[in-house]
C-alpha cells in the first residue's frame, strides 16, 4: 500500500488548500467595525516601565498599526508609513505584536520609526481582542474610540490615498 | 486588431494542444504510427500560435495600446522601452502567457532533439506536455485573458509596479519559469515511462540532460531572485524565507535530488520508483509554487496580483495533474521494480541518503511555508513561521547533506568500504577542521556557526582535492590523465565547489557583516568595516518616470578614495509610490551598501542612512553561478552527443545535426 501514500498525502493537502482559498486573509471583514475598540494598557517599547493606555487617545482620530519585526509584509508597508508620518496628518501608534523588545527596537532602528509611540503586545493578548488576523493590520479609530476601518495586510500607497486619508479627514472634521 | 489576433491565436493553440494531448497518446496505446507521427508537427504548430499570441501582447505593450486592459494596468507611456517589454510578465495574465510560451518552447525543443528516441516515447512525452498546456491555456482564456479590451481606452496606463522596474526583474521571471516549466519535460518523460511500463536506464539517460538544463535555469532564476531582493528591497538581506521564495526553493531542492537520482538510475538501474516520484514531485512543486503565488492563499511581499477566484481554477488543475500522475504512479510503480542491488556503503547509498535529506529539507520548507495555512484551516489560530524555524531546521539538515556529499563523490558504485573511505579523506578532513577552527581567530570573531560553515565548505574542497588527486595520478602523461576525465565528472565537482563557495559566502556575511544606522548631517562620516563613508549632500534628479532625491557619499579607506555611492529615494510619477534604491559597490571580497532612510525634519539637510559592510556576499550568488556552470558542463559531456549522433545517423541515414541535444540550453 506504500505506493498510495504520495497520493493520499496530496489529497490531504488539497483539502487544506481548498479551505485556505475560502479564507482569503485580505477579504474577511472585521466584526469589530463600528464597534468600540477594545481598551488596553500595555508597556511602551522604548520605556517598558511606562504604560500606554488606549483611553488616553479619546478625543483624537488615530491609527493603530499592528506590526512585528518577524513580519515580511511589514517591510513592504514600511515606506508608506514613513511617508505618512512625515506629513503629520494623523498620529500612528504601533502595536509590536508577539515580538521581543530587542528585536522590535532593532527593526525600527534599521528601517526608521514612523510611530508616535509603540506599545508592546509580547504575548499577543491585545492582538486577540482586536481579532488580529495577519500582521500587518491597521485600524482607524475615531474620537469616540470606535473602530471605523480595518486594513488587513500591508497598507499600500493607493489605499492610503483613497480610503484611509479621506476617512481620517472626515472623522477629524466631526 | 492585433490583440484580437493574439486572442484568436490562443484559441487555435488550445485546439492544437488538445489534439497534441489526445491523438499521439492514443496512437501510442494502439500502436498506430500515423497518430503517433502527428506529435511533432502538432508541437510545432502549438509553438507557432502561442508565440504569435505572445508577440501580439508584446506589440500592444511596445505601442502603448491602452485599449487593452492588461496593458493599461501594467504599463505607462513614460515607461522606458525595455521595461515595457518586461511588463508583459509584470502581472498575472502575462505571467501565465509567459509560462505557456516557455512550455511551448520546451515542447518544440523536445520535438526537435528527440530524433533518436523511439516514436512511442516521443508521442507520449509530447502528448503529456500538450495536456499540461491545455490546462494553462484554458485557465488563461477563461479567467485571465490578457487581450481583453478596455473601452473606452485609457488615456494612459497605471504603470508597472516600481519594484519590478529593475533589470534583474527583466530576466528573473523568464529564468525561473524556464526552470519551473523545464521540469515538465522530466515529468512528461516519467509519465510516458509509467504509461509505457518501460522504465530503464535509457529512460534515465534521455531525461537526464533535460532535467539538468531545467535545473540550471532554476538555479539561475532563484539566484537572480535573491540578488534582486538584496539590492532592490533596500534591507540588505538576501533571503527572507518568504512563501514566494520558498515556492521557488522547494522545486530546486527536489530537482537537485532528482538529477542525482537520475544519475543512479542511468548508471546502475537503481532507485527507479524513487526517481519517478521525484520527477513528479519536482514539477508538482513548480505547479504548487504557481498556485501559492497566484492564488493569494498566503500573504507575501512578492504576490503582486492575486485573485481568489483564480485560485479555485489552479487548485482544480493541480488536482487533475498531480492527482492523476500520483494515481498512475501508485498503479504502475510495482511494474518498475526497485532495480539493481547495492551495498550499505556505496555511492548509491550515499546518493540515496542525500536524496532523502534533500527531500526532507524540501518537506521542512513546505511545512514551514504552509503551516500558517494548516493551522488556520484547522481553526487553531493564526501564526507566522519565520526565519528562526527555517534556520533551526535547515542548518543541521544541510550539515548532514554536505558531509554525505563529500563521501558520495568519492565512494565507488555498488560497494565501497567505510574504513577505506575514511582512510582516504582523513587528512583532508583534519586539515579542513583545523583551518575552520583557526581562521575565525585571525578575523577576531569566533562563533560555532562560523566554524561549522567553514568546516562544511572546506570539507567539500578537501573531498574534491582527494578525488582529483586520485583520478589524475597514475600512469601516462599528466595532461592526458586530466583530459581523459569526463566533462560530467568535472561538472559535478564544479557544482559541488559552487556549494562550497555559497556556504563560505553565507557564513562570512552572517558572521562578519556590519550594519550602521545613523543620522548624517552634510559632511558627517561613518565608519563601517574599515571603510569611511562621508555624506556630501543630497540633490534632486528626474528620471524617465520618477523623480528622486540622490545622496552622494564618498567612500575612503586609509585616506584613499575607493568610490562614490549614490543611493536614491525615488517617487514614481504615476503610482506615487516611494522606493528606496540602494547604492552598492561590489568587489569579490565585500559589498559596500548604502540605502537612504528619511530626511530628518528641522535639520540642515540631514538624513538617516543605513550603511552596510557585507563581506563575501557576492560569493553567495557566485556559488550559485558555479553550480549552474557545473550543470552546463555536465550536459556538454561527450556521451550525450555521441549517443544522439550515432542514433541520428542510424535513424536517418544522413549527417547528424550539429551538436545534438547537448548543445542547447546554456543559460544566456
Amino acid at each position: 500500500m506504500t505506493r498510495f501514500w504520495p497520493f493520499a498525502a496530496f489529497a490531504a493537502l488539497v483539502v487544506f488548500l481548498y479551505i485556505g482559498l475560502g479564507r482569503d486573509p485580505h477579504e474577511i471583514p472585521s466584526p469589530l467595525i463600528n464597534k468600540p475598540a477594545p481598551t488596553f494598557t500595555l508597556p511602551e517599547l522604548y520605556k517598558p516601565a511606562q504604560q500606554f493606555s488606549s483611553q488616553d487617545m479619546k478625543g483624537q482620530v488615530w491609527l493603530l498599526n499592528v506590526w512585528a519585526s518577524w513580519c515580511v509584509s511589514c517591510r513592504e508597508e514600511h515606506p508608506v508609513l514613513m511617508e505618512l508620518s512625515q506629513k503629520h496628518i494623523v498620529p500612528v501608534y504601533g502595536l509590536d505584536y508577539k515580538d521581543t523588545n530587542v528585536q522590535g527596537e532593532a527593526w525600527l532602528r534599521e528601517g526608521g520609526d514612523p510611530y508616535t509611540l509603540v506599545a508592546t503586545d509580547a504575548n499577543g493578548h491585545v492582538g486577540i481582542e482586536f481579532g488580529v488576523y495577519g500582521v500587518p493590520e491597521t485600524y482607524v479609530i475615531d474620537k469616540q474610540g470606535v473602530i471605523r476601518y480595518k486594513q488587513i495586510g500591508a497598507i499600500t500607497h493607493e489605499n492610503l490615498q483613497q480610503k484611509i486619508l479621506p476617512l481620517v479627514a472626515e472623522l477629524q472634521a466631526k | 486588431m492585433i490583440p484580437e489576433l493574439g486572442h484568436f491565436s490562443l484559441i487555435i493553440a488550445l485546439f492544437i494542444a488538445i489534439s497534441l494531448g489526445v491523438l499521439p497518446i492514443l496512437g501510442a496505446a494502439r500502436n498506430n504510427s500515423v497518430l503517433m507521427s502527428m506529435a511533432r508537427p502538432l508541437a510545432v504548430g502549438q509553438f507557432l500560435f502561442i508565440v504569435l499570441a505572445f508577440a501580439a501582447l508584446a506589440y500592444s505593450f511596445l505601442h502603448d495600446d491602452f485599449s487593452v486592459r492588461y496593458v493599461a494596468e501594467h504599463s505607462n507611456s513614460q515607461l522606458p522601452m525595455h521595461y515595457r517589454f518586461a511588463a508583459i510578465w509584470g502581472g498575472h495574465s502575462g505571467s501565465l502567457l509567459l509560462w505557456v510560451t516557455i512550455l511551448s518552447v520546451w515542447t518544440v525543443a523536445v520535438a526537435t532533439f528527440s530524433k533518436h528516441l523511439p516514436e512511442e516515447m516521443v508521442a507520449r512525452v509530447l502528448g503529456v506536455m500538450g495536456l499540461i498546456a491545455v490546462g494553462f491555456l484554458l485557465f488563461m482564456l477563461f479567467t485571465s485573458d490578457p487581450f481583453i479590451r478596455l473601452l473606452p481606452a485609457a488615456s494612459d496606463g497605471q504603470d508597472l509596479n516600481p519594484l519590478l522596474q529593475d533589470p534583474g526583474l527583466v530576466i528573473h521571471p523568464p529564468m525561473l519559469y524556464m526552470g519551473y516549466v523545464g521540469f515538465s519535460v522530466a515529468f512528461s518523460f516519467a509519465i510516458a515511462a509509467l504509461l509505457g511500463g518501460k522504465l530503464d536506464a535509457t529512460w534515465a539517460r534521455w531525461s537526464r540532460p533535460w532535467t539538468t538544463v531545467a535545473w540550471v535555469f532554476l538555479t539561475c532564476g532563484v539566484m537572480l531572485g535573491s540578488w534582486w531582493a538584496f539590492y532592490e528591497l533596500g534591507w540588505g538581506g538576501w533571503w527572507f524565507w518568504d512563501p514566494v521564495e520558498n515556492a521557488s526553493f522547494m522545486p530546486w531542492l527536489v530537482g537537485t535530488a532528482l538529477i542525482h537520482s537520475l544519475a543512479v538510475t542511468e548508471k546502475r538501474g537503481a532507485f527507479k520508483s524513487w526517481t519517478v516520484l521525484l520527477a513528479i514531485a519536482a514539477f508538482s512543486l513548480s505547479l504548487l509554487g504557481t498556485f501559492l503565488v497566484r492564488s493569494g492563499v498566503l500573504t507575501s511581499v512578492h504576490s503582486f496580483a492575486v485573485d481568489p477566484k483564480r485560485g479555485v481554477f489552479i487548485l482544480a488543475y493541480l488536482v487533475v495533474v498531480i492527482g492523476s500522475s500520483l494515481l498512475l504512479f501508485a498503479w504502475r510503480a510495482p511494474k518498475i521494480g526497485l532495480g539493481g542491488k547495492f551495498d550499505i556503503i556505496s555511492r548509491e547509498s550515499m546518493l540515496l541518503s542525500n536524496n532523502v535529506l534533500l527531500s526532507v529539507a524540501a518537506a521542512a520548507v513546505f511545512i514551514g511555508t504552509l503551516y500558517p495555512l494548516f493551522m488556520d484551516a484547522l481553526g487553531l489560530g493564526k501564526l507566522s513561521v519565520g526565519p528562526p524555524y527555517f534556520d533551526a531546521v535547515f542548518v543541521p539538515l544541510m550539515a548532514l547533506t554536505i558531509l554525505m556529499m563529500g563521501f558520495g563523490a568519492l565512494a565507488r558504485w555498488k560497494q565501497s568500504s567505510m574504513s577505506e573511505l575514511i582512510k582516504r579523506v582523513r587528512w583532508g578532513f583534519v586539515a579542513a577542521a583545523i583551518l575552520a577552527i583557526l581562521l575565525p581567530f585571525i578575523f577576531k570573531h569566533w562563533t560555532p556557526m562560523i566554524v561549522l560553515g567553514l568546516l562544511m565548505s572546506f570539507w567539500i574542497v578537501a573531498s574534491l582535492v582527494v578525488s582529483l588527486e586520485q583520478r589524475w595520478s597514475g600512469d601516462g602523461p599528466f595532461i592526458q590523465r586530466v583530459r581523459s576525465q569526463s566533462l560530467s565528472y568535472y561538472g559535478m565537482h564544479l557544482a559541488h565547489l559552487g556549494v562550497a563557495v555559497f556556504i563560505i559566502g553565507v557564513t562570512v556575511v552572517n558572521g562578519y557583516q556590519t550594519e550602521r544606522d545613523v543620522r548624517m548631517n552634510v559632511g558627517d562620516t561613518v565608519d563601517s568595516g574599515g571603510y569611511v563613508f562621508r555624506f556630501d549632500g543630497v540633490r534632486s534628479i528626474t528620471g524617465p518616470n520618477y523623480s528622486a532625491e540622490e545622496a552622494h557619499l564618498t567612500v575612503t579607506r586609509d585616506g584613499k578614495l575607493i568610490t562614490a555611492l549614490l543611493p536614491q529615494k525615488r517617487t514614481y510619477n504615476v503610482s506615487g509610490m516611494p522606493m528606496t534604491k540602494a547604492a552598492i559597490d561590489t568587489d569579490i571580497f565585500r559589498d559596500l551598501y548604502v540605502s537612504m532612510g528619511e530626511p530628518i525634519p528641522d535639520s540642515q539637510g540631514a538624513w538617516s542612512m543605513r550603511v552596510y559592510y557585507k563581506p563575501f556576499v557576492v560569493w553567495i550568488w557566485g556559488g550559485c553561478l558555479l553550480m549552474a556552470l557545473g550543470g552546463v558542463m555536465a550536459i556538454s559531456d561527450r556521451r550525450y552527443r555521441i549517443h544522439s549522433r550515432k542514433a541520428a545517423l542510424i535513424a536517418e541515414g544522413k549527417q547528424p545535426v550539429s551538436g545534438g541535444m547537448a548543445t542547447q540550453g546554456s543559460p544566456s
